[in-house]
């Protein structure tokens, strides 16, 4: 069997194939998020004005610079697929990697099901804007969430090749904009009036609203650690593919705030569908129209299909463990992809873009985002006090610690705050699931999962142990 | 029946393919190959046999 990796005197074994490089994790993570610079971001302004709006846009940048730094560290020495949830398994303990596993299936297959739920919701307004009311959205829904599985199901390279595409020309609309609106290619001229005439209407409580909705701007970029089994070299390509990812992410930000601001009224703003589109239909530009229409399609294809990528690594990661059942741990011996994980989530994608209204599903993927982020935090001071730097090898050594550990901790706060303003009932119930999920977990399923093998690592005895 | 209704009927019969193209693959892996092959990979094979995590 040529798919398999043998060595002398060892049984054959399937493994997931090493051919990505630092563009595809780039791809990954940025073709994860990127969707929402295109829709999302723009309720910030709605909740506290166009200052809220670069306030939200700003500060949850420096959330997630935080989160790409201190996951890029733990990725690039745990790199295993799950990411985080391998981080979790190493450094804290079985509980907390089981609840982190589900933290990331859960923001990805919602996150996957709000992407598709966009889909069905743009095409229904070009069928509109070409005189056909009434598009029944549902099979375009489930066309593209099939597609994206069948793709994910074929093969790693071919995805993301396919992602890095469709994110680099999404991408490349936006600086597109930005270029021809600065260059006074708009008929409408940038006006920044309502800075200085309007600048808090809803006081500070509009700002700290408002950062619930500027997480959209970078959610998902700590997606790139999932391909960690998949990428050539870990220690390189992931740290580099991530920095790079939120670098990319913090220009596209600002430069989406900065023209959609300029070009529509914050009080239209602040409730726009699709705020890039808008701004170019509101230059007047046909092209611009048509190249956004594009990047919007895009980005949101992009990120749905990213997120089957990193839902089906953490799934497939949890059955190899035996968290899940261990069916859920195969690799396709042709396509080398954790195929039954792949397919098992199509159906709970289905469901939730089906069955869910919008807001709900990303308030959910969010949620759990947050709660990920959450761990990261304590995650990175157990792993520097466990293994101290010096004592094994890392790809990539965050500057200023615990500096941004405490940014972030600070940061989650102030976001679970703002999701509990707007979304308090949904906060509740899903710490109520996670709760119910770890009783489950501790007093039913941990007895099978086999504690020696777990731990992959080869380091040292950790500090204190 | 225009372009749209006709994209619909589309829509729903590309997504059955891909969902046949899958579900069909699936089954003949399963009863080709042994699960114990299937189910064979493990964590952290790169570490083992590339770094030694010694400095």
């Amino acid at each position: 069997m040529s798919n398999t990796n043998a060595n002398a005197g060892q049984p054959a074994r399937l493994q997931l194939l090493r051919v990505l490089g630092p563009a595809h994790i780039w791809a990954l993570g940025v073709g994860i998020v990127l969707v929402g610079e295109y829709m999302g971001w723009n309720f910030s302004v709605g909740k506290g004005g166009m200052i809220a709006g670069l306030v939200a846009c700003w500060v949850a940048g420096l959330l997630y610079t935080c989160v790409a730094m201190i996951d890029s560290e733990v990725t690039s020495t745990v790199a295993a697929a799950g990411g985080q949830y391998a981080q979790a398994k190493h450094i804290v303990g079985p509980l907390m990697a089981f609840n982190v596993g589900l933290f990331l299936v859960m923001a990805y297959t919602m996150l996957e099901a709000g992407n598709a739920i966009t889909i069905g919701f743009l095409l229904d307004t070009v069928a509109g804007l070409q005189g056909h009311s009434g598009l029944n959205q549902q099979p375009f829904i489930v066309l593209a969430i099939m597609f994206l599985a069948w793709l994910n199901y074929r093969g790693v390279l071919a995805t993301l090749t396919f992602n890095l595409v469709i994110t680099a020309i999404a991408f490349l609309a936006i600086i597109t904009l930005f270029l021809v609106v600065q260059m006074g290619g708009s008929a409408v001229p940038l006006d920044f009036s309502a800075v200085t005439t309007d600048p808090m209407p809803y006081g500070w409580v509009g700002i700290i609203a408002a950062l619930h909705f500027g997480l959209w701007f970078y959610l998902g970029i700590e997606g790139t650690c999932q391909a960690a089994e998949e990428v050539r070299s870990p220690a390189r390509s992931l740290p580099y593919g991530t920095m790079a990812g939120i670098m990319t992410l913090l220009i596209a930000a600002t430069m989406t705030w900065y023209v959609c601001s300029g070009l529509i009224p914050w009080e239209y703003l602040g409730q726009a569908g699709t705020p890039l589109f808008d701004a170019a239909r509101v230059t007047g530009n046909s092209s611009l129209m048509v190249l956004l229409f594009v990047g919007t399609m895009f980005s949101t294809l992009a990120s749905a299909n990213g997120c089957i990528n990193d839902a089906s690594r953490a799934w497939f990661s949890m059955g190899r463990d035996r968290y899940l059942p261990i069916w859920f741990g195969a690799v396709h011996p042709v396509y080398r992809t954790p195929y039954r994980s792949i397919v098992f989530l199509v159906p709970i994608a289905l469901i939730f873009a089906l069955g869910a209204p919008l807001d709900q599903v990303v308030t959910f993927s969010i949620l759990s985002g947050l709660l990920g982020y959450t761990f990261m935090t304590f995650n990175m001071v157990m792993f520097r006090n466990k293994w101290p730097l010096g004592s094994i090898k890392r790809g990539y050594v965050h500057p200023f610690h615990p500096l941004p550990t405490i940014v972030l901790l600070l940061l989650c706060g102030t976001a679970y705050f703002a999701v509990f303003l707007g979304y308090g009932t949904q906060l509740i119930a899903m710490t109520g699931f996670y709760i119910v999920a770890s009783l489950w977990f501790h007093f039913r399923r941990y007895r099978y999962v086999r504690r020696g093998d777990q731990f992959t690592m080869p380091w040292p005895r950790p500090e204190g142990y | 029946m225009d372009t749209w209704n006709i994209l619909e009927y589309a829509a729903w019969a590309l997504s059955a393919l891909f969902a046949i193209l899958m579900l069909s693959d699936m089954a003949r892996i399963d009863t080709t190959y042994d699960n114990d092959l299937l189910t064979s990979s493990r964590e952290g094979e790169i570490e083992a046999e590339a770094e030694r995590h010694v400095i």
